[in-house]
């Protein structure tokens, strides 16, 4: 079983900002250094810090719909868990949503450093008021979607993430960088269990290929839309939130993938994928963003199940987080 | 398998196994769902432990792979306790019966697999030093939330004594040849928790034999449909 190739690659990206961070926390900067001092200084905004208002409201907005696609990112692959075709599967699958939810966890920990609440940002999940991930709005259609999720859609992430490392908010760049490194299993797992079906029954390797061909230009699309459209780019990259542009990644991506298909024996379902040499890199055709926005929008395949299957989960759950929260304050008086 | 002194050790194994394969089928279906993220991941781990614990006993009994997706439900050997839906009825999930449930069924695991970890057979006695641990957690994660519900609201007392009500007849099965030591586990949490023990009457059994309750063979068909659509595949 070969590796990702350049998988390896962005692990080590993500050493090295773990290292970046390590050491801009011993650089110590004079007294009170004005915010776009520590910017200038690639040094790490701290919560206690003094930041402009757009740069926290940005940074939550973010941070928590990133939070938010954790959450929902468990209904699709959590659609495969009881289905699982071996015991083996069936663990790491569980145990890889399990961490989703985990990394939700710390990222709503990492949002409420910046003044939000844990409840402030349920409920804009719940009201629709917050995005996530257009992603998760797609259907897992059959077991092979686990892998292509996997390779594609994690590898993807990962590709987003792993500047976000470097971010210039300290708690957020440190919570990314676990994410990164537990992505980073994500996507060998995908990848591994892809490559196992792709070398498998002629069944088993159309359905690699139905899952590829479902799930590659949606991938392309969660880089989001071209540069030219895009509405917070150029105020992010000066913040040293955004380290590069949607395009960039997007291409970073496409690089890498082409190679990985190959080794895996299945096609990207892109007549045009070509290496250009003048450019070096490969032409590829670009996703459909009218159908990313009207995804964004709330028409996707699978926005009102994800949604509902959200609020239904929130609202049964509400009787027992009520007696919890009583339990816990009769104990607090029989304490007092 | 060889030799009857032998034999009778891998029933008892695959028997656990088949408890715990089934408890990890039950869990998992809590994933996006649990009541906050905490306990989803919680629920996730618990099921991840069960499925752990299974693997491991199966594999003392044969493929575990060939046990899990191959068998009809007559084949399976788990308490009745182990698949009933963790709620009312069939698809139904709730909290005060996973909690009630899980209290039941890790006092019970605990008891065995402490059995295990002292017996003469080193394997099956590694096998249960670890899943002993992970029981403990188990019993004591049902424990804190049987409090909470049995002590929090009047919705959530009702609530999780109907489901005390609805679960305690599986005991019997569940705890046959530890009852006392699984009532003197139990018995002290829901005094605790200020539940009312239910009285024993009836006594429903048979899962060790083979004989299951209705809702099995639909847990089954789900768990085993994609495995058996392509016979001799690997995964």
């Amino acid at each position: 079983m070969p590796g990702v190739a350049g998988a390896e690659r962005l692990l080590g990206e993500v050493e090295e900002a773990e290292a970046a961070l390590r050491e801009a926390a011993e650089r110590e900067l004079d007294g009170e250094a004005s915010f776009d001092a520590v910017i200038a200084a690639d040094q790490k905004i701290e919560p206690r810090d003094a930041m402009p208002d757009a740069y926290r409201a940005g940074l939550i907005r973010q941070i928590a719909q990133h939070a938010h696609s954790e959450i929902i990112g468990m209904q699709p692959e959590g659609n495969w868990i009881s289905r699982a075709p071996s015991l083996r599967r069936k663990a790491i699958l569980l145990a890889k949503v399990q961490d989703e939810a985990g990394h939700g966890l710390y990222l709503y920990a990492a949002a409420e450093t910046l003044g939000v609440s844990r409840q402030e940002l349920d409920t804009a999940l719940l009201t629709g008021k917050q995005k996530y991930s257009s992603i998760f709005n797609y259907p897992t259609l059959s077991w092979a979607d686990m892998g292509a999720i996997g390779w594609l859609v994690d590898g993807a992430a990962i590709v987003n993430q792993v500047p976000l490392c470097r971010c210039s908010y300290g708690p957020y760049a440190r919570a990314m960088i676990r994410v990164c490194k537990e992505e980073s299993f994500h996507q060998r797992q995908g990848y591994q269990s892809l490559y196992v079906l792709a070398q498998g029954t002629p069944a088993q390797r159309a359905m690699a290929q139905d899952a590829v061909d479902r799930w590659w230009y949606p991938s392309l699309a969660m880089f989001g839309p071209p540069d030219a459209d895009s509405t917070h780019s150029a105020q992010s990259m000066a913040w040293k939130v955004k380290r590069f542009s949607n395009d960039e990644l997007r291409q970073r991506f496409v690089d890498m993938c082409v190679p990985q298909a190959e080794i895996l024996g299945l096609t990207l379902p892109d007549p045009d994928l070509t290496w250009n040499e003048q450019r070096g890199h490969y032409d590829y055709t670009a996703p459909d963003f009218e159908e990313l926005m009207r995804v964004v929008k709330g028409d996707g395949p699978c926005n009102r199940q994800r949604m509902a299957h959200r609020n239904r989960a929130h609202e049964e759950g509400a009787w027992v987080r009520e007696a919890a929260a009583a339990y816990a304050e009769k104990n607090r008086k029989a304490v007092a | 398998m060889s030799g009857l002194a032998e034999r009778a050790t891998t029933v008892d194994l695959l028997a656990l196994g088949d408890d715990a394969l089934i408890a990890a089928q039950r869990l998992a279906e809590w994933v996006s769902r649990a009541p906050t993220l905490e306990e989803d991941v919680a629920l996730a781990n618990i099921a991840l432990d069960q499925l752990g614990a299974a693997r491991m006993l199966l594999a003392t009994a044969g493929d575990e792979d060939e046990l899990a997706y191959r068998r009809d439900d007559r084949g399976f050997r788990n308490c009745l306790l182990a698949e009933l839906p963790l709620g009312p009825g069939r698809g139904d999930l709730d909290f005060g019966w996973t909690m009630t449930w899980l209290l039941m069924l890790s006092a019970a695991q605990l008891l065995r697999y402490t059995d295990l970890a002292a017996g003469a057979d080193e394997h099956a006695a590694g096998i249960g030093a670890k899943a002993v641990k992970e029981s403990t957690y188990h019993l004591d994660h049902a424990t804190q939330w049987m409090l909470r519900l049995g002590g929090g609201t009047e919705q959530s007392h009702r609530r999780v004594q109907e489901a005390l009500d609805g679960l305690w007849p599986y005991g019997h099965e569940l705890a046959e040849g530890i009852r006392d030591r699984w009532l003197a586990l139990v018995e002290p949490v829901l005094a605790e928790a200020g539940l009312t023990r239910p009285a024993d009457r009836w006594r429903p059994d048979g899962g060790r034999a083979g004989r299951h309750t209705e809702h099995l063979s639909f847990l089954l068909a789900e768990m085993q449909s994609l495995h058996r659509a392509h016979p001799g595949a690997q995964w």
